[in-house]
C-alpha cells in the first residue's frame, strides 16, 4: 500500500468524532457523578433549588445509612458526651446512635448469595462447559439451545411455581434458596462463555497429557484448567455482576433474612420523606465494585454481555 | 476425534499405562460434567415452567393455603384475551419497546461508527460509555427518580436551563404524557452502550480491502456506507435488537423504581402487571396463564426473528 490509505480517516475527521464522542461520555457521566456527590451532601443541601454543585462536605449521609438513631433530650445529651466523629455528626441533630442499620446485614447478604452463586454457577458451567466442548453428547446443540433459552423467561413467569415450590421445602427467604435460584439463571452463560473460551484451547494439549498417562479428569485439572483461567474469572465476574444486580426475584423470594441489598436501598426513610444523601451513599456503595470490574472487563465485555454470541 | 486417539494411545502403551489412561470412560465423565448442570435447569426452570402451565388452567390463589385448586380449562386465557385493560398494557410494552430499541439503535450506531474513526484515547472514553448498563436496573431508576424530581431534580433543572421553561411545571414521573418518557430517557442512557458495542464489533469486522476495492472502483463516501458499511453491520445490529428486544420485554426492576407502573397505569408494563396480578391481588391461576401467554409470546417472537437473521447472514 502506499503512505495514503482510504480506510484512515482524516485528523479533521477523527478530531470531530472523538469530540462527539467525549461530549456524550460527559452526558453519560453526570447522573453518575451527582449521585456520586449527592452522597456527601447534608440532606437541607441535596434538596436545595436550584442543584448545589459547590457545597460542605459531609459524612452524613454515610452515617444515616449505617446506623440507626434516636432523638434525645438535652440533659441526656449534655450528660453523654460524643463517642466518635459519627456520633458527634448525629448530635447536631439532637440524636445519638443507638446501633446499625440494616444495611449492613443486607450489603453482606449481597455478598453471600453473590459469591456463593458465582461459585457454584462457575464451578458447575466449566464442567458442563468442558464436556460440551470435548465429548460427543447426544443432542448437544439442542441441549445447549434450552440452556439459553431459559434466560428468555421473564423471572416473573417462573416466580409463582418457584414461590410455592420454596414454600413447601423451606427454602424462602434463605441464603441457600437464592444461592441456587441465581445459580440455575446464571448457569446459561457460564456454560456458554466457558465453552467459548475453552474450544479455543488446542486439544493436543490434553492429548499429550493422556499419552504421558493421564487420566481424563487429571488432564482436565492439570491441562486445560490453568489455561482457561482468565477466561474463568471474567465468567465469574459476569456472574457475580448479575447476582449482584439482580432485583425481581430478590423482591419476590426474601424478606427478612436473605434480602440483598437493591430492594434494600429505595427504602431508606429519613425526616420527612426518602433520605436522599443515604440513599446515595448506599447507591454508591452498591455500584463502585460493578464499576471497578467494568473497567478490569473491558476486554471480555462484549463476549460476556451477549453469551459469546458476539466476539471482538 | 479424542476419543480415537486416547484409545490409540491405549492400544500402543503397556496393560498397566492403559488401565491409567482409561480412568472412567469418556462417556462416564460427560454425564458426571453435564448431570448436575441440567438437573438444576430442569429443577428451577423446567418443572416450575411446567407448573405454571398447569396452575394456568386452575383459579388456585397462592394466599388461601387450604383451598384445593379448581380446573376450569381455559377460562383464564379468555379472559386475558378479552380484557382491555391488558391490551393497553401490551399497547404500552410494545411502545416502549419501539422507541427505547429506535433510539438504541440510532445512537449506538453513530457513537460506534464515531469511536471506529480511532480518535486518540477512543478506549477510555468508551468503557465510560459503557458503565451505565452494568450497574443494577432497580438502583439505577431509584436515583433517576431523585434526578426527574421536579423541586430538586438535576434534569428538571437542565431541562429548565435550556428550554427557559419553569423546572416544577413538568413533572417527568408524575405526569400521563411524561412518565413513558422517563422510562425510555433512562433505559436509553443504561443500553445504548450495549447497541453501540456490538455495532463497534460488526464495524471492526469488516476487512479494510473492501473499502480499497471500492475506492478504486471510485465509489463515493456515501455509496461505501450504504452499501458495505450498512449490509456488514446488518447481521449484528439484529442481533443487538433480539437481545436488547428479548430484555426489554420482561423489563421489571427499572420500572417498578422509576414510576412502579404510575401514574394511573401508563407505565405498566405487561411485568409488572403481571406481578400486580400474582403477588398482590394473588390470582394465581390468572397469573400464571398471562405469565405463559407472554412466554409464548417472546419466544414465538424471537423464533421468527432469529430465522430472519439467518437469512440475512446467509446473504
Amino acid at each position: 500500500m502506499s503512505a495514503y490509505s482510504v480506510t484512515e480517516p482524516s485528523t479533521r475527521s477523527k478530531w470531530f468524532a472523538g469530540s462527539l464522542v467525549i461530549l456524550y461520555a460527559l452526558i453519560t457521566m453526570i447522573p453518575l457523578a451527582w449521585i456520586m456527590l449527592t452522597g456527601f451532601k447534608s440532606p437541607s443541601d441535596a434538596i436545595s433549588y436550584p442543584p448545589k454543585v459547590v457545597f460542605e462536605p459531609t459524612l452524613e449521609g454515610y452515617v444515616n445509612l449505617f446506623t440507626t438513631r434516636t432523638r434525645q433530650t438535652q440533659e441526656f445529651l449534655d450528660a453523654n458526651p460524643p463517642q466518635n466523629w459519627a456520633d458527634e455528626i448525629v448530635r447536631e441533630y439532637d440524636m445519638v446512635i443507638v446501633g446499625p442499620s440494616k444495611f449492613g446485614e443486607r450489603f453482606l447478604n449481597s455478598v453471600i448469595i453473590g459469591f456463593g452463586s458465582t461459585f457454584l454457577s462457575v464451578f458447575l458451567g466449566t464442567l458442563a462447559a468442558y464436556a460440551f466442548s470435548r465429548f460427543k453428547i447426544p443432542l448437544a446443540d439442542d441441549l445447549l439451545f434450552f440452556i439459553l433459552s431459559t434466560r428468555m423467561m421473564p423471572p416473573i413467569a417462573v416466580a409463582i411455581p418457584i414461590f410455592l415450590m420454596y414454600r413447601n421445602l423451606g427454602l424462602s427467604d434463605t441464603h441457600l434458596g437464592m444461592i441456587l435460584l441465581y445459580t440455575a439463571v446464571n448457569i446459561s452463560l457460564a456454560v456458554w462463555l466457558l465453552k467459548g473460551f475453552i474450544d479455543e484451547i488446542p486439544r493436543e494439549y490434553e492429548e499429550a497429557a493422556l499419552i504421558d498417562g493421564y487420566t481424563r479428569f487429571q488432564a482436565f485439572y492439570k491441562v486445560v484448567l490453568p489455561q482457561a483461567a482468565t477466561g474463568i474469572a471474567s465468567t465469574a465476574i459476569f456472574c457475580l455482576i448479575f447476582a449482584w444486580n439482580e432485583y425481581a426475584f430478590a423482591v419476590l423470594l426474601t424478606s427478612a433474612t436473605a434480602q440483598t441489598a437493591p430492594p434494600f436501598i429505595p427504602t431508606i426513610i429519613g425526616v420527612g420523606g426518602l433520605d436522599w444523601p443515604a440513599v446515595a451513599a448506599g447507591a454508591t456503595i452498591f455500584l463502585l465494585p460493578v464499576m471497578i470490574f467494568t473497567i478490569l472487563l473491558r476486554k471480555h465485555l462484549l463476549r460476556g454481555i451477549t453469551f459469546g454470541a458476539v466476539r471482538k | 476425534m479424542t476419543d480415537t486417539i486416547a484409545n490409540r494411545a491405549a492400544k500402543a502403551t503397556p496393560q498397566r499405562v492403559a488401565r491409567k489412561i482409561k480412568g472412567l470412560s469418556d462417556r462416564a465423565i460427560a454425564w458426571i460434567f453435564v448431570a448436575p448442570t441440567i438437573f438444576l435447569l430442569l429443577a428451577i426452570n423446567i418443572f416450575p415452567l411446567i407448573w405454571t402451565i398447569q396452575l394456568s388452567f386452575t383459579n388456585y390463589r397462592a394466599n388461601r393455603l387450604n383451598r384445593e385448586p379448581e380446573f376450569i380449562g381455559l377460562r383464564n386465557y379468555e379472559r386475558i384475551l378479552t380484557d382491555s385493560d391488558i391490551w393497553l398494557n401490551m399497547q404500552a410494552t410494545a411502545h416502549f419497546l419501539f422507541w427505547t430499541i429506535a433510539l438504541q439503535v440510532l445512537i449506538g450506531f453513530t457513537l460506534a461508527w464515531l469511536i471506529n474513526k480511532k480518535f486518540k484515547g477512543n478506549d477510555l472514553w468508551t468503557t465510560i460509555i459503557v458503565l451505565p448498563m452494568m450497574l443494577s436496573p432497580a438502583v439505577v431508576g431509584n436515583f433517576w427518580k431523585f434526578l426527574y424530581q421536579p423541586q430538586i431534580g438535576l434534569f428538571n433543572y437542565i431541562v429548565a436551563f435550556f428550554t427557559g421553561k419553569d423546572p416544577s411545571s413538568f413533572e417527568m414521573l408524575g405526569s400521563v404524557q411524561l412518565a413513558p418518557w422517563s422510562i425510555v430517557i433512562v433505559d436509553t442512557w443504561m443500553w445504548t452502550p450495549f447497541v453501540m458495542l456490538i455495532c463497534l464489533a460488526g464495524l471492526r469486522s469488516i476487512p479494510d480491502y473492501i473499502y480499497e476495492a471500492a475506492e478504486v472502483d471510485r465509489a463515493s463516501k456515501l455509496r461505501q456506507f450504504f452499501t458495505i458499511t450498512i449490509p456488514m453491520v446488518l447481521p449484528f445490529l439484529m442481533l443487538a435488537v433480539l437481545f436488547r428486544g428479548i430484555e426489554n420485554f420482561k423489563m421489571f426492576d427499572l420500572v417498578v423504581q422509576l414510576t412502579g407502573g404510575g401514574p394511573g397505569s401508563t407505565t405498566e408494563l405487561t411485568s409488572i402487571n403481571l406481578k400486580r396480578e400474582a403477588f398482590e391481588k394473588w390470582r394465581t391461576g390468572y397469573a400464571s396463564a398471562y405469565a405463559i401467554i407472554l412466554f409464548v409470546t417472546v419466544f414465538g417472537l424471537a423464533s421468527i426473528y432469529v430465522k430472519a437473521l439467518n437469512k440475512v447472514k446467509e446473504r
